[in-house]
């Protein structure tokens, strides 16, 4: 069953293009990640699918209703999580949810089921403050308020931007279970480590969706042999290996070099050529790729 | 119903945990009201005053010492002639002169009347009343004690004949009441209200609530309420005020002015609806409730000039201000005690105002961001 199908939307402000006739479908209890960087327009799609704003062109659904004609009854069923902290730094943990419950026609009790594992942790701080809570905690927070009148799709705009590693590990955790309950999760990341949790990926690169797959997939249909290289002197080894014509792509990823070759190029005739450019303890090792190096190479051909 | 309460409650929340939010509401009609009631209380003392006496008898004599003993005046110049009036007043050395008439120990005992008068500079209305107070009770006081016994005729009278200059309407006085009611009302209504509008949209919170079942026309209502409540409950603080230590009187109806103050209370909070329709950030409704509201109705208003003597431009900009007819209804229900006939124009304009008012904010109001 289809929960959010988009076809053709396309959004403008003042000239500059936030989305590009995007189209695709996620289908009912499924994580579905949408991955790109800062400005990509991630928040603007989401913005269209929880019907705060109107896009240019296209169409979309989610749960089968019109974002445009049948925004009221989109508003009852979805439960959305903006990027920004948006909850009431004045009103305590407690306030806020029960703030939220009554808002959507519900009571804190009756779905204390579906939030109960994400709010028992921050329960403890029931009567603190929102706003005096750390990163982790707030986006818990926000969490179980936009969980708590059981939506049948959530829609999350970077939730772990800005939260600590144990932080973003719990709070997949907390989606994967929420799966398990039927409920559709869209969910904006900047973070690709992320992806591989989502069923499926899509990366999305100055307004327009490159790819849609799982991550799996994604990973199998890297087109070229990838390898990490290292050298003593990374930042000259990083120039070096630009500046060889034979050397498809070279992207920097934590302590060594992510680097593709053309086809009759091989690993030895690399590494002599690093040895002529004095280089010392070169290491080049083959690799799988992950999330990232697909991105970059995705959206490396899309550029061209 | 009960997702608007919890609304109302969570806006009453916001507004009773921030101290500074609750320091304007609360406090600042109080401390308003209080301030202008003691500039206007202004004691005069050592006014600088001259003399012009055209008679020079006993009685004139008996009268300037009398003035010069009190602790009010000082005798700073005797003039001789009336040109100089007009000078020592320009060049501010005096604020006050008294002239006597010519002859007027005779005039007084054979025709039982003399006129002395009194010429103010009434730049500063406030002053220039209490100083021809003291100058009246001061002749009163002189007349009964020392004339009755010097004639056989009676009642003699020295009439004061007071001539307030530049400023001859003395608008001023009581002005200020009215004029306090409508700055505060339109403080808190329009500009508190916008800016608690406009916070949730710059805070993000908005977008989780436009994407909530709520109507959003509920949200804005909710947010007005509280700041309606507390409006009619500084209304209430405002008045009593006036009446019990500023002794300000409510010569008309009550009701009246409650009934004026809800309607114009009303127009207020509509105002602030639609400037948070038309803004983004808080900053940016605070100035235009701040520039474009309060300033033109502390200076164009009534409240502190008089709209009659404003130019043709100026006057034309105070009658779209809502606050000017508010505090010329009040004025006229509270001081001068009108029947509610004389104020059917500016309820008219008021009426008129709400629903332009009405009409534009439902238009501009927008159900997405």
């Amino acid at each position: 069953m289809i929960a959010v199908a988009v076809k053709n939307i396309s959004k403008t402000y003042d000239k500059v293009s936030a989305l590009k006739s995007i189209s695709f479908e996620a289908s009912k209890g499924e994580i579905f990640g949408i991955i790109g960087p800062d400005g990509a327009g991630k928040t603007t799609l989401f913005r269209i699918l929880t019907t705060l704003l109107l896009a240019d062109s296209g169409e979309a659904t989610v749960d089968g209703f019109n974002v445009v004609n049948d925004y009221k009854a989109i508003r009852q069923r979805i439960g959305y999580m903006p990027g920004k902290f948006s909850l009431y730094e004045d009103l305590s943990v407690e306030e806020n949810l029960e703030f939220f419950a009554t808002l959507f026609h519900t009571t804190v009790q009756e779905n204390y089921h579906l939030i109960e594992e994400i709010y028992k942790q921050i329960e403890p701080f029931k009567k603190r403050r929102a706003g005096k809570l750390s990163g982790g905690m707030k986006q818990k927070l926000a969490l179980s308020c936009a969980l708590i009148h059981k939506p049948s799709v959530l829609f999350l705009d970077e939730p772990t931007t800005g939260v600590d590693p144990v932080s973003r590990k719990e709070f997949w955790e907390m989606l994967s279970n929420l799966k398990t309950q039927g409920i559709t999760i869209l969910v904006s990341t900047p973070y690709m480590d992320e992806a591989s949790l989502c069923d499926r990926i899509t990366f999305i690169h100055q307004g327009k969706f490159l790819d849609v797959d799982t991550p799996r997939n994604m990973i199998a249909k890297y087109p070229s042999k990838l390898l990490a290289v290292s050298a003593s002197r990374m930042y000259p080894l990083l120039l070096d290996l630009r500046a060889n014509p034979q050397v498809l792509s070279s992207f920097t990823f934590g302590d060594n070099h992510h680097v593709t070759l053309a086809a009759t190029y091989s690993v030895e005739e690399l590494a002599a050529y690093l040895r002529l450019k004095n280089h010392e303890d070169v290491l080049i090792q083959p690799i799988e790729p992950t999330i990232e190096d697909c991105f970059m190479q995705i959206t490396t051909t899309a550029d061209e | 119903m009960k997702q608007f309460l919890a609304f109302v409650k969570k806006e009453f929340f916001h507004i009773f945990r921030d101290k500074r939010t609750v320091l304007i509401l609360l406090a600042m009609p109080v401390v308003q009201i209080i301030l202008f009631g003691f500039a206007i209380t202004t004691e005069v003392k050592n006014a600088q005053i001259a003399i012009y006496d055209q008679s020079k008898d006993v009685v004139t004599q008996q009268i300037i010492q009398r003035l010069q003993a009190n602790e009010y005046f000082t005798l700073v110049e005797n003039i001789s002639e009336p040109s100089q009036i007009e000078k020592l007043m320009k060049n501010g050395r005096v604020s006050m002169v008294l002239v006597f008439e010519p002859n007027f120990q005779e005039n007084i005992e054979h025709l039982g009347k003399a006129d002395l008068q009194v010429v103010v500079d009434a730049t500063d209305p406030n002053q220039a009343k209490t100083m021809t107070n003291y100058v009246t009770s001061i002749i009163m006081q002189y007349q009964q004690e020392f004339i009755p016994l010097k004639s056989e005729v009676a009642p003699m009278q020295i009439v004061p004949q007071v001539r307030m200059l530049y400023n001859p309407q003395m608008v001023g006085a009581y002005n200020f009441v009215p004029g306090v009611m409508g700055l505060i009302l339109m403080l808190i209504c329009a500009m508190m209200t916008s800016i608690s509008i406009v916070r949730e949209k710059e805070k993000g919170s908005m977008e989780v609530l436009l994407a909530s079942p709520i109507r959003p026309i509920f949200i804005i209502i909710a947010k007005a309420v509280p700041y309606f409540v507390i409006s009619i409950g500084n209304l209430a603080t405002i008045l009593t005020l006036s009446v019990f230590v500023l002794n300000v009187p409510i010569a008309g109806s009550l009701t009246m002015i409650v009934a004026v103050s809800l309607l114009f209370i009303l127009v207020a909070l509509l105002l602030g609806l639609l400037i948070s329709n038309l803004v983004k950030s808080q900053v940016a409704a605070m100035l235009i409730s701040g520039m474009g509201l309060m300033t033109p109705t502390m200076i164009l208003s009534g409240m502190m000039f008089p709209t009659e003597s404003m130019p043709v431009i100026l006057q034309g900009i105070s009658s779209i201000i809502p606050a000017r007819w508010y505090i010329t209804i009040i004025k006229k229900l509270m001081i001068q005690g009108v029947d509610s006939v004389y104020i059917v124009t500016e309820l008219g304009v008021l009426i008129l105002m709400l629903l332009v008012l009405l009409a534009v904010s439902l238009k501009t109001f927008k159900k997405r961001l």
